[in-house]
C-alpha cells in the first residue's frame, strides 16, 4: 500500500499543478511560459497515471488499465476509503 | 459531460473521530457558501457568459468545486466512521442520525437542507461574477473559522488547501470580470 500511496500522491501533486495552470490559462490564454509548463506537466502526469493504472487498476473508466476480468473499475478502495499516512 | 477520476484532488487524513468537527464541516458541504453551492452556481452561470474566458473559467472552477465537495464529504465520512449512535446523539448529531444515519446528507451545520435559494444566476455577467467573488471570500473566511475549530493536523492540512483554492479562484474571477468590463467599454459608442 505504501508504494501505491506514494504513486497516488505523485499523481495528485502533478494533477494539481496542471489544474492550477489550467485556470491561469483560462484568463491568460497567450502566456507562453504557462503554456510550456502546462504541456510539460501534462506529459509527466500522463506517464504517472499510466504507470499507476498498469499496476493498480483504472483511475478513469477510459484509462490505460489493462483489460481484465472481472471488471476492475469497482474494486476498492474508493477515494473516500483510502487511509493516507 | 464529466468523467469521474477515482481519486481525491488532495489527500484527506483524519487522525481520530471528531463528531463535533464533522458537524461544523457540514457548513462547507451543504451550507450557503458550501462547495456544493459553488459548483452549482458556476456551472449554472456559465451558459450566459459573454466571453470564452469566462465560459472556460466557470466550467473549470465549477468542476474543481465538485472535487472539493468530495474532499469535504470524505472528511465528514472519516470523522464519524464507526462512531456509535449514542455518541452521535451526545455530540448533537442525534437528529441527523434519526433521519440519515451516517449518510453524508447535504445540509448545513445546523441541519438545514441545501437549497438552490443559496445561489443566484442573473444572466448579467457583471452581477454574476461579483457574486462569485463574494462567494469565494465567504468560503475563505468559513475555512479560517473551521481551521480554528480543530486540533487534528490532518484536518487542518486539508482545510488549508481548500482555503488557498478560494483565494486563487477569487483572483481568476477578478481577471474574468476585468476582461468582460473591458469588452463592454470597447462596445460603447458615443
Amino acid at each position: 500500500m505504501d508504494k501505491r500511496l506514494s504513486m497516488l500522491k505523485e499523481i495528485q501533486a502533478l494533477e494539481f499543478f496542471a489544474i492550477e495552470l489550467n485556470l491561469f490559462l483560462d484568463t491568460h490564454p497567450g502566456d507562453r511560459a504557462a503554456l510550456r509548463d502546462f504541456y510539460a506537466i501534462r506529459e509527466k502526469l500522463f506517464a504517472a497515471v499510466k504507470r499507476y493504472e498498469e499496476m493498480y487498476g483504472p483511475l478513469t473508466v477510459f484509462g490505460n488499465a489493462p483489460a481484465q476480468c472481472p471488471w476492475p473499475w469497482i474494486e476498492d478502495p474508493w477515494p473516500w476509503e483510502i487511509e493516507y499516512k | 459531460m464529466w468523467i469521474y477520476e477515482k481519486k481525491l484532488e488532495y489527500p484527506v487524513r483524519v487522525y481520530r473521530n471528531d463528531i463535533g468537527m464533522a458537524r461544523f464541516l457540514m457548513a462547507q458541504y451543504g451550507g450557503p457558501d458550501s462547495e456544493l453551492s459553488a459548483a452549482v452556481r458556476y456551472l449554472t452561470q456559465r451558459y450566459t457568459m459573454p466571453t470564452n474566458k469566462a465560459k472556460g473559467l466557470l466550467t473549470d472552477i465549477g468542476t474543481e468545486e465538485m472535487a472539493h465537495w468530495e474532499i469535504v464529504a470524505t472528511m465528514i465520512y472519516k470523522l464519524v466512521k464507526g462512531v456509535p449512535a449514542k455518541q452521535l446523539r451526545e455530540a448533537g448529531l442525534g437528529a441527523h442520525f434519526a433521519e440519515h444515519d451516517r449518510a453524508v446528507y447535504p445540509a448545513d451545520a445546523a441541519g438545514v437542507p441545501w437549497t438552490a435559494a443559496y445561489i443566484q444566476a442573473t444572466g448579467d455577467p457583471i452581477a454574476d461574477l461579483h457574486e462569485d467573488m463574494a462567494a469565494e471570500q465567504k468560503a475563505r473566511t468559513t475555512y479560517e473559522h473551521l481551521i480554528q475549530l480543530t486540533d487534528d493536523p490532518g484536518v487542518k492540512d486539508t482545510l488549508r488547501f481548500l482555503r488557498q483554492r478560494e483565494v486563487v479562484h477569487f483572483q481568476r474571477f477578478g481577471e474574468a470580470l476585468n476582461d468582460i468590463q473591458a469588452l463592454m467599454d470597447s462596445k460603447k459608442h458615443f
